[in-house]
């Protein structure tokens, strides 16, 4: 028998980690259950020789293809962007190339603004001293003056530029298109116990040196010092609720695969925008037999996914290869609404290095680009170190139809029904994705690029996985509140991705957090005045 | 756990595919896919790619009309070729365990001027680049657009 606690948290990867560090000062009782494990900084792929192989195996970015015991399958076979995560302490945050824009203020008010999505009930005033806050706690390399954004002050020095984000600026310095350091949680000094960045160069499967901010290395170690229990290999199955509509807890699967019932008074979910619904749709009781928190009906739907679409070429003097983070560079030249084009909103190039070897061969064999014979070895020697690429990481309005719903056939290994994708791009995210397309070439055209190739979308680019539970103050039109909390059930709590209106056209991890830590902060605010459950 | 060893009858048609795939070479100094070592390798790295290589192999050998490896010469490549324009999920898995196992191999990735060795702990040098390049956007005003 479990010792009912205060917060259950359910996962702990961005938004997990960061709302309990912010509750643990309360002095409640925290417990967080995740369904991974730890993973070790010698666990990591960049130590042995097979680094490049395992992005292929263990270290896989889709699920279905990595398959470990604390993955769960997912049916994404009606989806052209499959999804891709990491479950483990940490969650996504192990396995992202730890890009950290923000969203910017126009991205709360598209409906206001350009007469597409819906405003959220929060704006980007409101989130800022989070934003900084969490700049903070993940340790942020950056470089403040963009013009692009509002003026804030990442704590550590950009990236270096090297010789891929040098040619990228000079270009788009001849085109006059803006382009700007990346805000990136790659610490490029040593930082609260992380050593600098020293360019592994395979940072999205895990960090060996520890200089990629994940939260199981940044929010963790200080919500465990201050109290909060987190416990692994433990999948939660269902939310409980009583008589009173209230959620009771949860039951969940330990490492031994036992059913245990964990009693809470408040419970937060944290399983980001497949995982939650699947949650709450697998919470089904005869009080909600639609899912839990559905009265809306929108559990599960609006799925957004932030198509891309990559660009790539070849120059003829050696670039950076893949020594160096992936990403240095971000462009908002076309991020906002411009009534000139045929679609609504933008995008957000982001302009990476190149590949490592292994890499480099398959996808170009894979593109028709590199071939069998005996021209084999010549033709991979001019591609090697010679790529240049970019993507348009594009905004992907809510639609109800791409939705997370349960699959009636898939479970995963402890007979939970497993989720399913079914998810169509707009007419308005192809438009978009075309002028990036268009807008990308020309980039590397005057970068000297040439033996240009296009993947679109890119197929296992489903990292943003948002708005399948959303903000929102009117209970028929949202899943959760303003500030977070179900509209039904008054101690449930919803602080990943899956809450947000409307996706932006940047990478979500920063604004995740954030929103998160500002969750966190109205539940204190709340449990001091006694109006929490009101 | 299921048998995930090839037939050696599988084993001769993809090594006898691999020579084909990445030849040796004399002029760049490097050996084969089907060297022996690097072939070891691709054997003992199927795994999660073992059934689709497999059904690959089921399929070179239907265009072979028998085993791929007992085709006479001047029926190889263009058997091969024929394989390759076929494609499919199943070639892709066969050419990605050729591709990792081939450059990750120690004569391969010295001939390509690459250390063989791990990312860390040594790591990369990286240069800074001419941040200069960056005065222009500095001088721009901010273009944000603020929301009511």
């Amino acid at each position: 028998m479990n010792e009912p606690v205060d917060v259950l948290i359910i996962g702990s990867g961005a938004s997990g980690a960061a709302v309990a560090w912010s509750l643990a000062e309360t002095k409640m009782r925290i417990l967080c259950l995740e369904q991974g494990d730890w993973v070790k900084p010698t666990d990591y792929p960049s130590n042995g020789r097979d680094w490049e192989a395992r992005l292929f195996a263990d270290f896989a970015i889709n699920p279905n293809r990595r398959a470990r015991p604390t993955d769960y399958p997912i049916n994404d076979s009606n989806s052209p962007i499959k999804v891709v995560n990491f479950n483990g302490v940490g969650g996504g945050t192990v396995m992202y190339t730890a890009h950290f824009p923000r969203l910017h203020p126009s991205d709360f008010r598209t409906r206001t603004l350009d007469g597409v999505g819906e405003d959220w009930p929060v704006d980007y005033a409101t989130l800022e001293p989070f934003f900084a806050e969490n700049d903070r706690m993940m340790g942020v390399s950056g470089l403040a003056g963009d013009p692009a954004y509002p003026l804030h002050h990442p704590p550590m020095p950009p990236l270096p530029l090297g010789k891929s984000g040098a040619r990228f600026g000079a270009a788009m310095n001849r085109l006059g298109w803006h382009w700007w350091p990346s805000d990136s949680t790659i610490a490029t000094t040593d930082y609260e116990g992380r050593g600098r960045c020293i360019n592994l160069g395979h940072c999205t499967p895990g960090c060996a040196q520890g200089a990629k901010a994940s939260t199981d290395i940044t929010y963790w170690p200080h919500a465990i010092r201050a109290g909060v229990e987190l416990r692994t290999r433990c999948r939660v199955r269902e939310i409980t609720t009583n008589e009173h509509g209230m959620a009771s807890g949860a039951i969940y699967y330990d490492a031994e695969g036992r059913e245990q019932f964990q009693a809470a008074e408040m419970v937060i979910v944290a399983c980001n925008g497949v995982g939650t619904p699947r949650l709450l749709l697998n919470s089904a009781s005869a009080r909600s037999p639609d899912g839990l928190a559905n009265s809306s009906g929108l559990v599960g739907k609006n799925l957004m996914f932030h198509p891309y679409a990559h660009v790539y070429g070849y120059v003829d003097q050696p670039l950076d290869g893949n020594h160096g983070p992936p990403l240095c560079l971000w462009s908002q030249e076309f991020y906002e609404t411009d009534t000139a084009r045929d679609f609504a909103r933008g995008y957000t190039f982001q302009f990476g290095r190149g590949y490592g070897s292994i890499m480099e061969a398959i996808n170009s064999t894979a593109a028709g680009r590199l071939p069998w014979g005996a021209d084999h070895h010549d033709v991979y020697r001019r591609l090697l170190n010679h790529r240049i690429g970019l993507s348009a990481i594009c905004e992907d309005l809510p639609e109800e139809h791409n939705r997370v719903t349960l699959d009636p056939d898939l479970k995963d290994s402890h007979g939970i029904p497993a989720p399913k994708i079914d998810y169509t791009l707009s007419a308005n995210s192809l438009k978009m994705m075309d002028h990036g397309i268009a807008n990308a070439k020309r980039i590397l055209e005057t970068a000297g690029a040439t033996d240009i190739g296009v993947e679109s979308p890119i197929l296992n680019g489903g990292w943003h996985l948002l708005g399948t539970a959303r903000m929102g103050n009117d209970p028929q039109r949202s899943v959760v509140n303003g500030w977070g909390r179900s509209h039904d059930v008054k101690n449930l709590f919803i602080v990943d991705g899956s809450i947000w209106v409307t996706s932006g056209g940047v990478n979500p991890t920063s604004t995740i957090q954030a929103l998160a830590m500002y969750v966190a902060d109205q539940i204190k605010q709340r449990l001091s005045a006694a109006t929490l459950f009101d | 756990m299921p048998d995930q060893t090839l037939t050696s009858g599988e084993a001769a048609d993809l090594r006898c595919l691999a020579a084909l795939m990445i030849p040796a070479s004399a002029r760049h100094g490097v050996p084969g896919a089907d060297e022996a070592t690097i072939f070891a390798d691709i054997l003992a790295s199927l795994e999660r790619d073992f059934a689709d290589v497999r059904k690959a192999l089921a399929q070179l050998a239907t265009l072979s009309g028998g085993r791929f490896a007992d085709l006479a010469p001047d029926r190889c490549a263009p058997v091969a070729a024929d394989f390759k324009a076929a494609g499919g999920a199943p070639l892709a898995a066969l050419n990605r365990v050729v591709l990792l196992c081939y450059y990750r191999d120690d004569r391969v990735m010295r001939s390509l001027n690459q250390e063989p060795r791990p990312p860390f702990p040594k790591g990369h040098d990286l240069e800074q680049g001419d941040w200069s390049l960056l005065d222009r956007i500095r001088e721009r005003k901010p273009f944000w657009r603020a929301a009511p």
